[in-house]
């Protein structure tokens, strides 16, 4: 789960972190009052869930209250496109508006878990305010890391080695060594899955400062956190994905006309390429879980059809002891009731499939039964291309 | 021979009390494997389905001789339970559990690796031994003896290819779903090891998935260590990067773990890559008259 700026920033003061004084606003009336507040120069900062905000424009310094009102007016409801946002960009809701600092130095932090050591890796740059895969894959030896042990936690040698590494002197290295044990705690204490810190900056008076925050969670620990949990912005979500996720449904839009369900994740992004490759475009991405029942098909079926692109269906359940009859018998009510008019091709295996497919057969509606994934993938890629064409 | 499990596997079910406990449990038994008896803390000395229920794992293996479990745990309490049955000193802990923490999980490992219990999983099928037993949920009746292993990250993939080579004619040795979370105790590499040394096994199909470098990692020991042919498959091909499509370690981050590398990576070493998940079975056909 991802969460905002401002959000992150909360979490990670509370372990200790330092950052800016700033508050979040809706309205550009309260941007003045903050602004007044802290007293200029503040920034203000669209708060959506991408990076590359700078680029885009969501990121201004200004000298006045009165200025800060007129940007954050400007901010609040444009939509923000960045390299992270895709083409279609992102509305903005709320800015954040902070106290403006001088910027000595900007550095780059990170902790995210290493899948082949096991470990969480806390990773620093010289390089901070830019894309870190450039830095990464440009000047990989500007990168500097240190695996964090699971059961002693992050050493203090550690941080003080990375400190050195950053060109840090004097009580900076102590600073630093409190500044990335801080972010190590609430990396434990949060189950975050990515902490980033880009820029993490010397201020003119010399001290570190979390400029900007960017905070990830993995979602199976989400049970223990109920207060991160409630951060969720759903409305940076896309709502057809936001609505799958309500029936346990694992869904992701893309571009194409094939609308797919399947069971399993990795069989669906197998039913992906092979669509592909029959020389279709998927519409989605679609995994209805191990089961499949009667009702999360019906579910199913309802936010499938409601992206407008989709030509045709290809369902591909692979059940193995899944009843293909009672599969079919799902399929057939949900389509009757939702009145779905595109072509289907069935692809199930599973006990009954004999029945199932005679079942299909005789409900009269526009289902075309495949015994294999190469044919069921040409058959609805043929069926949707005439769909198109008509 | 096969590999993991076989005849001789005593097999208790922890969770066995539970819905999908007892289901796979008795698909297990159904299928030829020795279920040995069950845990499921507080309900020690009763009886399910008529299997011994103990309090804990070392308990269950002193008085069965259990040397193997199967994980059906709600995820909260099921990092506990891998940790349980590497205390007990059982030989094999398959964790079927999906949606455990990545942190707990971690914890896990930094435990048990280097320790004589091998874990598979979690958020997979599981083992088969076709025709011998089985510990977890890949179904028994698809499956024919032979002599081809399978390793797979994705479940119904899995089951997907295991189908094309039993409607070809080829059986299997073993297949093993390691799963497709971030952190896993079995990877590609430990159980193509395996199968190196398992004199029955004469060809292995691996299934991989994008995200992360496992299957880099593997095409390169291939390279090196690998003499049998192997079948090589990647999930993913044409998913978007930054989007997790389903698994949790299934992401392309950072431009890193796309499949065309991984692709790339396994032709390198040799391996025969289909590009269709409709031809692996095709594909071990060849390799193996080859």
């Amino acid at each position: 789960m991802k969460i905002h700026e401002y959000q992150a920033k909360a979490i990670l003061a509370k372990h200790g972190v330092p950052v800016p004084r700033g508050e979040v606003v809706f309205t550009a009336a309260d941007a003045a009052a903050v602004a007044r507040r802290l007293g200029p120069p503040v920034v203000v900062k669209a708060q959506i869930h991408a990076g590359g905000r700078g680029k885009g424009g969501g990121v201004k310094v200004v000298k006045t209250a009165e200025e800060a009102e007129q940007v954050a007016q400007k901010m609040l409801g444009m939509t923000l496109v960045t390299y992270q946002t895709g083409p279609h960009g992102q509305k903005v809701q709320r800015v954040l508006v902070e106290q403006g600092l001088a910027i000595r130095r900007e550095l780059y932090l990170g902790l995210v878990l290493d899948r082949s050591t096991e470990r969480p890796v806390l990773m620093v740059s010289p390089h901070g305010g830019v894309e870190i895969e450039k830095v990464a894959a440009e000047t990989p030896e500007r990168i500097f890391k240190e695996h964090v042990h699971p059961g002693v936690g992050l050493a203090s040698y550690q941080t003080r080695k990375l400190a050195f590494a950053l060109g840090l002197e004097g009580p900076q290295i102590a600073q630093a060594g409190k500044f990335m044990g801080a972010i190590s705690d609430a990396f434990r204490g949060t189950d975050a899955s990515l902490i980033e810190i880009n820029p993490l900056i010397v201020t003119g008076e010399g001290t570190l400062l979390a400029l900007d925050a960017k905070m990830n969670f993995d979602d199976n620990a989400l049970y223990r956190h109920p207060d991160i949990k409630e951060l969720r912005d759903l409305s940076e979500e896309d709502p057809l994905e936001v609505e799958a996720s309500k029936y346990s449904l694992n869904y992701i839009k893309l571009d194409g006309t094939i609308g797919c369900m399947v069971n399993g994740a990795g069989l669906a992004m197998a039913t992906m390429d092979i669509i592909k490759l029959a020389g279709g475009e998927p519409a989605n991405f679609l995994d209805v879980g191990g089961g499949a029942n009667a009702d999360q098909i019906r579910n199913a079926f309802r936010i499938l059809m409601s992206d407008k692109n989709v030509k045709a269906v290809l369902i591909n359940i692979f059940g193995g002891i899944l009843r293909c009859d009672v599969l079919a018998e799902g399929v057939i009510a949900a389509v009757k009731e939702l009145g779905v008019r595109v072509p289907i091709v069935i692809r199930m295996e599973g006990t009954n499939v004999e029945k199932g497919k005679q079942m299909l057969k005789e409900s009269g509606l526009n289902f075309t039964t495949a015994d294999a994934m190469g044919e069921a993938a040409e058959k609805v890629v043929k069926l949707g291309k005439q769909e198109t064409s008509a | 021979m096969a590999v993991l499990i076989d005849r001789t596997t005593r097999l208790l079910v922890q969770g066995l009390t539970g819905r999908e406990g007892t289901f796979h449990a008795k698909q297990a038994a159904a299928y030829g494997t020795t279920v040995v008896g069950g845990v499921t803390p507080g309900k020690g000395g009763t009886t399910h389905e008529g299997w011994p229920v103990f309090n804990t794992v070392a308990d269950a293996v002193r008085q069965t001789g259990a040397n193997a479990s199967v994980i059906f745990v709600p995820p909260p309490a099921a990092a506990d339970a891998i940790l349980e049955a590497a205390d007990a000193g059982l030989a094999l802990a398959v964790c079927i559990t999906e949606g455990i923490p990545i942190l707990d999980m971690m914890r896990v490992f930094a435990v048990i690796r280097g320790g004589p219990t091998r874990v598979i999983g979690p958020n997979c099928p599981g083992v088969i031994t076709a025709g011998q037993a089985k510990a977890g949920i890949i179904p028994g009746h698809i499956c024919k003896p032979g002599r081809v292993g399978i390793v797979s990250k994705s479940g119904t993939l899995t089951y997907e290819a295991i189908h094309q080579l039993t409607r070809l004619g080829l059986g299997q040795t073993t297949c093993i779903g390691i799963g497709g979370d971030p952190l896993i105790g079995t990877s590609f590499i430990d159980a193509l090891s395996l199968f190196a040394a398992d004199p029955e096994t004469e060809a292995v199909a691996m299934i991989g998935e994008i995200g992360g470098t496992a299957e880099e990692e593997a095409a390169a020991w291939i390279q090196k260590n690998f003499k049998k042919p192997v079948v090589g498959f990647i999930a993913g091909q044409t998913a978007p990067p930054g989007r997790r499509m389903g698994h949790a370690g299934a992401i392309i981050a950072g431009g890193k773990g796309t499949a065309a590398e991984k692709m790339e990576a396994l032709e390198t070493a040799g391996v025969h890559v289909v590009k269709s998940p409709a031809e692996i079975g095709a594909a071990v056909k060849t390799a193996l008259r080859s």
